[in-house]
């Protein structure tokens, strides 16, 4: 009884040796000017859009480019690979991985995965076995995050729809609400299958939802997002609003086709065909 | 009046201490789904909604089943549902109890449950779901223990309550018509993109729960003095059958429109469900008999001598209702995601686990009706003797 009296009395004094020195270090730290609040600023170099949009230009895609973007993507969020073999010491007694349960942000598909609404009888040959990279389509009605209870997934001023972690209840009424299968729901930790974690991004908890943001984190940076990087010219984002961004051009020159058209959601990526 | 509850035969207590068994076995099932996430479940990223939220849209159904003894009672004076009124209120409290358990074992984060609170969501159906799923319940348990308490008092029941008797009315129709907007209002799941959703989902529910009152009325006439009435069991099976006959008539509509129209979308996952869609057909042989049970059990009940034989008439009451739980419960949700929306076929079957947590909520329930049933009765049987 009296230790512990004691050790809350101890708690209590460093408490209030904190509140005091609270003012000094705020003082130490702002410079000797400024009130040494917190202040949010901009990063002048971020890369900003009235609406994000994406272009992938199908036609400077093959397997390999693919391939890349999509590990490019899955190594920066650390994304879990079901077929990464778990460190039995650091996560010992790890359950076998359900592959039906897996995680992705962007993947390939074939075209009539893809394009369920553009079945094709007769097809052209070179379609058939072209790998589409599929992802969020960042709809401007984006059903999921009407769907959302909580708020947890929501769109932007700038049109990107994003993902709280740590407010998402898991019910996966998104998922359900997602016409293009993008959504993808942890149903275990994912922190074993991370091959090798980027400390840069989040790793996430099981029993969330998540999905592809298009790197705003890098965007904010005034960086490319990751597959743009990785694609060697086939993606290309930038804000469809503004007549003279290079995806308006690209889609000004080219004829262009979106996911699921008819269901009005608005994708904001767009294929060049 | 709780107290009653606690005096029974050893039937009674063998009972309530089996299902407190199944409910231990639920809560050991659920701690491992708990620790280890809904990995445990046969859910998967296409098949996002399994066992849990089927188990769930049933139940809304029975519980806003109970509204088909209210409505004669209370409106149309129907003097011989007097007696089982309070059977239907407390058979919507417990089917609910199990509804909202069963939406909390489905959370993949339970704790954050409140964040539907802390950041309500107008544009969520959910949100609207939970608001009247609460205030059902809530109607319920205030309606059902005030009427019972002033019947054991031989008093009237309190003025207030039968304003909120009335009001409980649309509430009923509202869980089971908000629950189907769930489904109903998602541009890219065609088998749900139908604006009969709601209707179906009512006609099975009024033939669900009123069916399942009638097999419980059986077991009352066994287990204790209090005698629900024939004729307000016949009645009841009336209501069944026609609300039976308007399920299935809702359903075939739906088939009209889907296969008649050919559109790919949609007539997938009927196909899917009826015959099998690119050499995947699990729950073919499911949705058949489903429909043949709820097909024979409508026959059984329209037929006048058939519907009037004490021995037949549970029969067909559990045809009806277990084919109604499969239409619901095993097809209306995964239907729904088979194929995906890259028409990838991805089939589900719960696990050992999911079942076992599904029997401990189903458990709970059966606690709760079995205790509510229990002071119904006693009650009734006090101020007969």
């Amino acid at each position: 009884m009296i230790k512990s009296r004691r050790s809350f009395l101890k708690v209590a004094g460093i408490a209030a040796i904190g509140l005091g020195a609270a003012p000094a270090i705020n003082f130490a730290a702002s410079n000797s000017h400024g009130t040494g609040e917190a202040v949010m600023t901009k990063d002048p170099e971020a890369l900003l859009a009235r609406r994000w949009g994406m272009v992938i230009d199908t036609n400077k895609l093959d397997e390999q480019i693919a391939q890349d973007i999509v590990k490019a993507c899955n190594n920066a969020h650390n994304i879990p690979d079901f077929n990464h073999e778990v460190d039995k010491e650091k996560y010992p007694d790890t359950r076998p991985v359900n592959k039906k349960q897996e995680i992705k942000w962007i993947w390939e598909e074939h075209f009539n995965y893809a394009f369920t609404d553009k079945e094709d009888e007769f097809l052209a040959e070179k379609f058939k076995n072209l790998d589409f990279l599929v992802t969020c389509n960042h709809c401007k009605n984006a059903p999921c995050t009407q769907a959302c209870p909580t708020q947890a997934t929501f769109k932007r001023e700038d049109g990107i729809v994003m993902m709280d972690y740590h407010r998402c209840i898991g019910c996966r009424f998104c998922m359900a609400a997602c016409p293009f299968g993008s959504r993808s729901f942890n149903f275990r930790d994912p922190r074993p299958f991370i091959p090798k974690i980027n400390p840069e991004y989040p790793t996430r908890t099981k029993g969330v939802v998540e999905k592809c943001d298009l790197c705003a984190e890098r965007l904010a940076r005034g960086e490319q997002p990751y597959c743009v990087e990785a694609g060697q010219g086939a993606i290309i984002v930038g804000d469809l609003e503004d007549p003279e961004s290079e995806v308006r051009v690209l889609l000004n020159e080219n004829y262009s086709i979106r996911r699921k058209q008819s269901l009005g959601t608005q994708p904001s990526v767009y294929y060049v065909v | 009046m709780l107290e009653i509850a606690f005096k029974g035969s050893k039937n009674y207590w063998l009972w309530i201490v089996l299902l407190l068994a199944v409910i231990g076995a639920g809560t050991i099932a659920y701690i491992n789904q708990f620790t280890n996430g809904l990995m445990t479940t046969g859910m998967s990223r296409d098949v996002s909604w399994g066992f849990y939220i089927a188990n769930f849209t049933f139940l809304v159904g029975v519980a806003a089943g109970g509204v088909m003894v209210v409505i004669p009672y209370y409106i149309h004076d129907y003097e011989k549902f007097h007696r089982i009124t309070i059977l239907g209120e407390f058979l919507a409290v417990a089917a609910l109890v199990m509804c909202l358990l069963f939406i909390i074992v489905d959370l993949g984060q339970p704790t954050r449950v409140l964040n539907v609170l802390l950041y309500p969501s107008p544009k969520s159906i959910l949100f609207y779901d939970m608001l009247v799923l609460n205030g059902y319940l809530f109607l319920n348990i205030v309606i059902g223990w005030k009427v019972l308490e002033a019947e054991r008092n031989q008093v009237k029941p309190p003025m207030w309550t039968k304003p909120l008797t009335y009001l409980s009315i649309p509430f009923a129709i509202g869980i089971h018509t908000v629950t189907a907007y769930l489904y109903c209002g998602l541009p890219g799941r065609g088998y749900w993109l139908t604006a009969i959703l709601a209707p179906r989902f009512l006609a099975s529910a009024f033939a669900a729960g009123p069916a399942f009152l009638i097999i419980l009325c059986y077991f009352i006439k066994k287990f204790t003095k209090f005698d629900p009435g024939w004729e307000a069991m016949q009645t009841l099976a009336k209501i069944v059958c026609w609300a039976v006959i308007a399920n299935l008539f809702f359903f075939l509509c739906e088939c009209f429109v889907v296969f008649y129209s050919g559109i790919p979308s949609h007539t997938a996952h009927l196909q899917y469900l009826l015959f099998g869609y690119h050499g995947y057909h699990a729950l073919v042989p499911w949705m058949w008999s489903g429909f043949i049970l709820m097909t024979l059990g409508a026959i059984f009940l329209i037929i006048p001598k058939l519907r009037n034989n004490y021995t037949l008439l549970p029969v067909s009451c559990a045809m009806i209702f277990i084919g109604a739980w499969i239409d619901k419960g095993l097809g209306m949700i995964s239907g729904g995601f088979v194929p995906s929306p890259l028409h990838h076929v991805t089939e589900y079957a719960p696990t050992g686990n999911e079942i076992m947590v599904t029997l401990g909520v189903y458990a709970t329930g059966f606690l709760v009706l079995t205790i509510l049933y229990k002071l119904a009765t006693t009650v009734k049987e006090e101020i007969r003797g």
